[in-house]
């Protein structure tokens, strides 16, 4: 009996968009069973560091590096709400669905790869981190924050920063072997990043080593795009602060795609 | 006469670390039958069965599916290829037809014909009225009976099932083998992994019995019990030390023995009325084929 294999080849490429759609497509239908309590957090959040800071800073220093502080904070966390709605999500949600959800094996076995996996997921995340960081800026102008024609610019930093922490939460889920490692992570790595962002306090008042070291912060990039983008830009700072955004996100969705790659195909 | 094979393994080799999972294997699976993958736990079934959708890679062998070559070509084979998994992965807080519509989209089906292709899935899987309902509302049944209608969305030519009904009630795992008989009259191929013997023997055209990673026999249930444990097989009941007599006599007469855990079954007793002991008369099974190849003793 000869034995032959069945020849009818179709190829398919990289990075194809009906596999990067599919990925979306189950976001979107999955967020709309949980966009109410994620709303509600990206919300409540930044506005509680609104009203701790603003009012309780903003009774000390009326001014602060030549800003009210309600608009230096307003401005400020909205890349903290960037932070808040990429990294963490991408983090935890990752690691949910690769180890306990078990969905991306599902994924997998349909005609999508990793690299389209990953891609569409960051992508996803960098949505949300689009919409939710203005949060903080719209709740700021209710404190008197005032309107201006640079805020339309803030979605698409917002984008591009949550794009990069996506990437960045997706490749430590990768790397992570058990969800109780993320603490080191949050506690040495974000928690630092986060406090030297010039988004409470500018860093000019920190030591010089600090200054130099924030300027590998992708988070004071995006305080500092962020805020100028409000008050008016300054052009080469600017495009040099979009630069390293843009920069390091590339290179964290390669480090996020050869993270998952490893884990997910073995 | 040529058949064309829908999977085609040779000399697969794959290792974890110091743990040979699949050693050597062989595979045919020719288009349109239900090949049945037979083996205890650790035997190497789900790690040929990721194999076959690259979410494993060999480290040494060939694999093709639907012609493709794994795992480079892999993709275009998975776009054929449906894999209902061991473990239940359907996204709990969407509907039924939730899931169903985005595995649609993941399967490119073509948008005019994604509602079509929802109804159709739903209809084989018995939950139109449940369409609705939550994952996490529904039954074990229900939810096994959709992980496999969400592999069939996008009629698939090849079918891949993990253990389709491991942990569930006698009467809902008929009900599953219902549904994957009638994708089988369908033409469909199905390579599928057990290790409930019952379910291989009543479902597989052909059967391999897997064990330590690599294959110890294959082909139709039937033929593989004749071959291996005769026709007939004497059941002898008894207290531990008139089994172990038994078996101990059984073997120096020259049959196979197994243990059942509450009697010894000697085997190919067909036609040795003279030499055979006492006991009750039965017609040999595909778990005395199972036992004698894969070993009595649980590793």
């Amino acid at each position: 009996m000869a034995t032959r294999s069945v020849a009818r080849k179709v190829t398919l490429g990289r990075l194809e968009r009906p596999a990067i759609t599919g990925v979306l497509v189950r976001e979107v239908v999955n967020f709309s069973s949980y966009w109410r309590s994620a709303t509600f957090s990206s919300t409540v959040e930044p506005t509680v560091y609104l009203l701790a800071f603003g009012f309780g800073f903003g009774s000390l220093v009326s001014t602060i590096g030549g800003y009210d502080y309600v608009d230096f904070v307003g401005t400020g966390v909205v890349a903290t709400a960037v932070l808040f709605s990429s990294a963490f999500p991408a983090m935890f949600g990752t690691f949910v669905k690769y180890q306990f959800q078990r969905t991306y094996d599902a994924i997998l076995a349909a005609p999508v790869d990793t690299e389209e996996l990953v891609t569409a997921e960051a992508l996803w995340i960098a949505t949300r981190a689009g919409v939710y960081g203005n949060v903080p800026m719209i709740v700021a102008i209710f404190f008197g924050l005032e309107p201006s024609w640079g805020m339309l610019l803030v979605p698409f930093i917002a984008w591009i920063a949550g794009f990069g922490w996506a990437c960045f939460g997706i490749a430590i889920a990768g790397y992570a072997k058990s969800i109780e490692n993320f603490s080191y992570v949050i506690s040495a790595v974000l928690t630092p990043l986060f406090l030297v962002a010039g988004t409470f306090f500018p860093i000019e008042g920190l030591p010089e080593w600090a200054q130099v070291l924030a300027q590998f912060n992708p988070l004071y990039h995006c305080v500092e795009l962020v805020r100028n983008a409000v008050f008016g830009l300054e052009g080469w700072e600017d495009l040099v602060s979009l630069g390293v955004l843009i920069a390091w996100g590339l290179f964290l969705w390669r480090v996020a795609i050869h993270a998952m790659q490893r884990k997910l195909v073995n | 006469m040529s058949t064309e094979l829908a999977i085609r393994l040779r000399g697969i080799v794959k290792r974890y670390g110091p743990i040979t999972a699949v050693n050597g294997l062989d595979l045919d699976v020719p288009e349109g039958t239900c090949v049945g993958l037979l083996g205890p736990n650790g035997a190497g079934k789900s790690t040929t069965m990721r194999l076959l959708t690259a979410q494993a890679i060999a480290d040494e062998g060939e694999l093709e599916v639907l012609g493709y070559r794994l795992p480079e070509e892999s993709k275009p084979a998975r776009a054929q290829c449906g894999v209902t998994p061991q473990i239940d992965n359907l996204d709990v807080t969407l509907t039924v037809e939730q899931n169903l519509l985005v595995f649609a989209h993941l399967y490119r089906i073509a948008r005019h014909e994604r509602r079509a292709a929802i109804e159709r899935a739903l209809e084989m899987a018995n939950l139109v009225d449940r369409r609705d309902s939550r994952v996490d509302k529904l039954s074990g049944g229900m939810r096994r009976r959709l992980l496999i209608a969400r592999a069939l969305v996008h009629r698939p030519r090849l079918v891949l099932l993990d253990e389709p009904t491991v942990g569930l009630d006698p009467q809902v795992r008929q009900e599953l083998w219902a549904l994957i008989d009638s994708l089988r009259a369908q033409g469909t191929t199905i390579l599928m992994s057990t290790h409930y013997i019952e379910e291989a023997q009543r479902l597989a055209d052909t059967v391999m019995i897997m064990s330590h990673g690599s294959a110890v026999a294959s082909g139709a249930p039937a033929e593989l019990v004749v071959e291996h444990a005769g026709r007939e097989a004497i059941e002898v009941y008894g207290s531990p030390a008139k089994l172990a007599e038994a078996e101990r006599d059984a073997r120096a007469a020259g049959f196979q023995t197994r243990r059942t855990g509450t009697s010894i079954s000697v085997l190919g007793v067909d036609g040795a009325d003279g030499r055979a002991p006492e006991g009750e008369r039965r017609a040999a099974n595909l778990e005395d084929v199972f036992v004698l190849l894969t070993g009595e003793e649980i590793e």
